[in-house]
């Protein structure tokens, strides 16, 4: 398998060749933040192209077929026309914290893409509690739906935003407790060492019962936390126009929708990473031959596989369910899932003590 | 991961950080040189209903908002602190399983209080 560890360090060896060392790792913040740009942007792109063709297909369409060869295009055509619509200043908004509002939304999601592990070795951030920090600064993007439903002086974003908070605050509850239940079972919260104690299988065999449990505990937060599928309420477009973020126009809304996108591909990649091994081949013990042929397929491959595999699970969702009413998300979540999180937990616990887990 | 021995985490985090407000600044700028301008006193309106918003739309909410906020702070604290023992469960072991049991009994206790007392209830 091909350590990408080893392009970093010849990058970092021909700089710090050219230049002090200060200015070489300077250099490569900066080419690391290009980097992070251009895959989150083209990402985001791709993702809208890819939910747009999924909602087509579930719905007997055809989707976007115009702009470029099947359409590839049309996403790129929708972003420029964002950037040339005219931003609007409204009278009587909150100007700073308007304004505010879609950098909180970005920075979240931006801190917590660069956690993912994409690859063997390629991997922008990685601490010793990585999977805590992933959870601690995607639940700033909260602050900022409530700033831009607050600061826009509008009855129909007040109530978006607060529903949003509601919903997000709620579920981040079991989406936490699921990881804690898979960090008993890796023993670590780094994301390298998770996906290291993953190498000879997978965390959804692994941990048999409770794994699986705690992945479907984790999908149905996940599409609440991004405010997607049967849980879209705080942006009810039939009863609040577009909720939290209505008074937005031009690009503005552009980051709103970008974040949103960016979101399902991070809560995807968090799933890959928990409990189908990350950028790890599909490794089965004592199958040796098999599990070599799985080493040709490069890393990066794997992680983009299994984590777009994910979201199409999550777009199923989306255009399956109906939009559930706010008594009935919150009874779900407060009354079902977080009972059934604690009594997974415990069961997690003494399948790990008790050395049950395969 | 020799990239992060060579360079601390944190100047990392900083890094990603400021790509992120970065591409806010960025994108806003451009858009901000090739959007065309004009005004209209009827633009600056909330987008309501087509008539002048009604009254003070900053204005006081349903308290069960509220309400919520308050118990996701209480299990997401107790979460927080289950997360240093979660790694370290299997060296643990049994005695370890025993004094997690009572924090965890109280845990529980609070979820059924609040059950009882009615708080999940949207009302």
């Amino acid at each position: 398998m091909f350590d990408f560890s080893q392009l970093t360090n010849w990058i970092h060896a021909t700089l710090c060749g050219l230049m002090p060392e200060w200015a070489a790792i300077t250099t490569e913040c900066v080419l690391i933040g290009l980097v992070l740009l251009m895959v989150y942007s083209l990402l985001a792109l791709f993702y809208i192209y890819f939910e747009r063709k999924v909602c087509a297909a579930f719905q007997c369409r055809i989707g976007p077929d115009r702009v470029g060869p099947m359409g590839l295009l049309q996403s790129f055509a929708d972003m420029f026309k964002m950037l040339i619509k005219e931003l609007i200043s409204l009278n009587h908004t909150d100007k700073f914290l308007f304004a505010l509002a879609p950098y909180l939304v970005i920075l979240a999601s931006m801190l917590a893409f660069a956690v993912l592990p994409w690859g063997n070795g390629l991997q922008v951030l990685d601490f010793n509690i990585g999977i805590f920090f992933l959870i601690a600064v995607s639940s700033i993007g909260v602050l900022g739906i409530l700033l831009a439903g607050w600061s826009s002086n509008n009855k129909f974003t007040l109530i978006g935003a607060l529903r949003s908070g509601a919903q997000m605050v709620s579920y981040e509850l079991s989406i936490g407790l699921s990881v804690l239940t898979m960090v008993c079972l890796a023993g670590t919260m780094s994301v390298e060492g998770i996906v290291m104690e993953q190498k000879d299988l997978w965390f959804i065999f692994s941990g048999h019962i409770p794994a699986i449990i705690a992945f479907i505990i984790y999908l149905i937060a996940g599409t609440a936390e991004t405010n997607r599928g049967p849980f879209d309420l705080p942006e009810a477009e039939s009863e609040l126009t577009a909720g939290y973020h209505t008074e937005y126009s031009g690009i503005h809304f552009g980051f709103f929708y970008l974040a949103e996108y960016l979101n399902l591909f991070i809560v995807s990649g968090v799933a890959t990473l928990l409990f189908f091994g990350g950028w790890m081949p599909l490794h089965f013990p004592g199958w040796d031959g098999f599990n070599a042929i799985m080493d040709y397929i490069p890393s990066v491959v794997w992680f983009i596989g299994k984590a777009i595999a994910v979201s199409f699970i999550i777009i199923w969702f989306k255009w399956t369910f109906p939009r559930l009413r706010i008594d009935q998300m919150l009874t779900l979540e407060w009354k079902y899932l977080l009972p059934i999180n604690l009594f997974n937990l415990v069961l997690m616990v003494l399948v790990v003590v008790y050395g049950l887990h395969f | 991961m020799v990239l992060l021995s060579i360079i601390q985490p944190s100047t990392l985090a900083i890094a990603a950080a400021l790509t992120g407000i970065g591409l806010v600044a960025l994108a806003l700028w451009l858009a901000g040189l090739i959007s065309p301008r004009s005004f209209n006193p009827q633009k600056g309106e909330a987008y309501e209903c087509g008539i002048p918003t009604r009254g003070e739309s900053m204005a006081q909410f349903k308290v069960g908002y509220y309400l919520f906020a308050i118990l996701f702070l209480m299990f997401d604290v107790e979460c927080v602190f289950l997360f240093p023992w979660a790694v370290r469960v299997k060296e643990l072991g049994g005695a370890g399983l025993v004094s997690i049991a009572v924090f965890f009994i109280i845990l529980v206790l609070g979820l059924v209080y609040a059950w009882r007392k009615g708080a999940l209830e949207w009302k």
